[in-house]
C-alpha cells in the first residue's frame, strides 16, 4: 500500500504536506473513553495518521450505545470497548499503532499513562474523571482536548497550551464541580447522537491543528455549540488564581486527592479523616468542636472553635461562619446533631460532619506518622 | 440600561428561554441575584459567567448593551 496515497486527499491541502503528515505519523495520542466522544475522534485520527493511538476505557458495549458510537455494531454488544475500537481502527489504517487499556482511570495510574503521549483528549462521562484528567496534564504539561456534551448542546476547547503568555485549564472554567444531585448525565436526560459525533470529530480537528500547526486552535477558548437553533458561542478563558489553589500541587498531592469525594462532596454531610484533611489545607473552612470544654484530648493540630452542644443552638446566631463547615466530637455522633441545629438556622452553609470524630482522626494521623 | 443575559445548557432548560433582557442591573452580582430570584431553582445549579464573551471570577460592573451569558458544566461524552 502507498502512503501517500492513502493521506493524498489532505497531503494536497496548501499548508499541510509532507511535513505535516509526517507531523502526524510521530504523534502519540491518548483517548480517555472510547464512548461517544472518543468513537468519532478516534476515527478520524487514525484516518489521518496519527502514529500512535492510545485508548482508556474498561466499559462493554451496550445497545443503548449504538446511536453515537459509531466504532461498534449490533454484534460487538458485550465485547470490551477498546477491544472492538482497536480492531476497526486497525482495519482502516493498518499503519498507525493502536495501544488499549482496558482499565479505569484512576489518579493512581493517570501519571505513568499520559507521560507516554504527547497530547490527551477527555472523552469521559463524568466529573470526577474530568477533574482528574485535567490535573494530571496540568502536571505533566501535556495539552489537553477538551469535550463534553449534554442533550443537544456541546462544549470544546483546548487546555494547557500557552498562548500570549496565557495558559488555562479546566479548572480556570470551572473551578468547582456541580452539586452531582442537580446535574443531569446522558443516562438520564439524553443526548442526540449526533452530538457527540460533531463534538468529537471537532476535538479531532483541534488535536490536527496543534500537532500540525495548522489554523488557530481553541487555545484560552471554549466553544459552545447547541445544534437545535445553530448557534456557536466562544468563551475567553481567564487564569483563576484563587481556586488554582485546590489543585493537586505535585505528583504526591495528586496520588492522594479524593477526586469522587471532590466532585460529591456537596452531596454528603459525612466526611472521612482523609477528606477532611483535604478539605481543611484546601480551603478556608470554619472547623467547630462542639464537645464540652472539659472533654479531652485538646486539639492542637488544626485551628477550631469551641462551641459547645449544651449551647449550641444559642451561640451559632452570634457566629460568622465561613462558607464551608466542619462540625466535629469525639466519636462523629453528636457533631451530626449540631449539624441538624446549623443546618436549619443557616441552610447556605456546607456542612460536614467529621466521621469517628476526633478520636478517628487523631488515630488516623497517629498511624501515618509512625508507620 | 438595558443588557442581555444569555443561558446555555440546564439554565435554558430552567429558565424555559436561550436569552432575556434585564434593564436596571449594575453588575455581575446584581445580574445573578435578579435571575435567582426570578428562577429559584438556578441556585442549585453551578455556572461560569461571561461578560461579553470573556470569562469572569469576581463581581464585574455592567454597561449598557453588555452580553452576560451563563455556562453549566457538562459531564456527558
Amino acid at each position: 500500500m502507498n502512503t501517500e496515497n492513502r493521506y493524498q486527499r489532505q497531503l494536497q491541502l496548501s499548508g499541510f504536506g509532507k511535513k505535516a503528515q509526517d507531523k502526524l505519523a510521530a504523534t502519540k495520542i491518548l483517548m480517555i473513553g472510547a464512548g461517544g466522544l472518543g468513537c468519532p475522534a478516534l476515527q478520524y485520527l487514525a484516518g489521518a495518521g496519527v502514529g500512535t493511538l492510545g485508548i482508556v476505557d474498561f466499559d462493554t458495549i451496550t445497545i443503548t450505545n449504538l446511536h453515537r458510537q459509531t466504532l461498534f455494531t449490533t454484534a460487538d454488544i458485550g465485547k470490551p470497548k477498546v477491544e472492538v475500537a482497536a480492531k476497526r481502527l486497525k482495519a482502516l489504517n493498518p499503519e498507525i499503532t493502536v495501544i488499549t487499556y482496558p482499565a479505569q482511570l484512576t489518579n493512581q495510574n493517570a501519571l505513568t499513562l499520559f507521560k507516554a503521549y504527547d497530547l490527551i483528549i477527555d472523552g469521559t462521562d463524568n466529573f470526577s474523571t474530568r477533574y482528574l484528567v485535567n490535573d494530571a496534564c496540568v502536571l505533566l504539561n501535556k495539552p489537553l482536548i477538551y469535550g463534553a456534551v449534554m442533550r443537544f448542546e456541546g462544549q470544546v476547547g483546548v487546555f494547557n497550551l500557552q498562548n500570549n503568555n496565557l495558559k488555562t485549564n479546566y479548572r480556570d472554567l470551572f473551578p468547582t464541580p456541580p452539586d452531582a444531585a442537580s446535574v443531569a448525565s446522558c443516562n438520564e436526560v439524553g443526548v442526540l447522537g449526533v452530538l457527540p459525533g460533531i463534538i468529537g470529530t471537532w476535538q479531532a480537528s483541534e488535536a490536527i491543528k496543534i500537532i500540525t500547526g495548522i489554523g488557530t486552535p481553541l487555545v484560552n477558548k471554549i466553544l459552545t455549540l447547541n445544534l437545535l437553533n445553530n448557534t456557536v458561542y466562544e468563551f475567553q478563558l481567564a487564569k483563576n488564581n484563587q481556586f488554582q489553589k485546590e489543585m493537586p500541587k505535585d505528583k504526591k498531592d495528586f496520588l492522594s486527592f479524593n477526586y469522587d469525594w471532590f466532585c460529591n462532596k456537596n452531596l454528603q454531610n459525612i466526611i472521612t479523616v482523609e477528606a477532611f484533611d483535604i478539605l481543611r489545607k484546601a480551603e478556608d473552612c470554619s472547623i467547630i468542636d462542639i464537645r464540652e470544654t472539659d472533654e479531652t484530648p485538646i486539639i492542637s493540630e488544626f485551628e477550631t472553635q469551641q462551641l459547645p452542644l449544651s449551647c449550641f443552638r444559642e451561640s451559632i446566631s452570634e457566629i460568622n461562619f465561613n462558607t464551608t463547615v466542619v462540625l466535629l466530637c469525639q466519636s462523629g455522633q453528636r457533631s451530626l446533631k449540631a449539624l441538624e441545629l446549623l443546618k436549619k438556622q443557616q441552610p447556605i452553609l456546607k456542612l460536614f460532619s467529621l466521621e469517628g470524630g476526633i478520636t478517628e482522626w487523631k488515630k488516623h494521623n497517629k498511624s501515618e506518622h509512625y508507620e | 440600561m438595558e443588557i442581555t443575559c444569555l443561558f446555555f445548557g440546564q439554565l435554558a432548560e430552567v429558565t424555559g428561554k436561550l436569552s432575556q433582557k434585564l434593564t436596571g442591573i449594575t453588575d455581575t452580582d446584581d445580574l445573578k441575584k435578579r435571575i435567582q430570584q426570578q428562577y429559584p431553582a438556578l441556585e442549585k445549579l453551578t455556572f461560569s459567567i461571561a461578560v461579553n464573551k470573556k470569562m469572569i471570577q469576581q463581581n464585574t460592573t455592567l454597561k449598557p448593551e453588555d452580553e452576560v451569558a451563563l455556562l453549566p458544566p457538562f459531564s456527558g461524552g
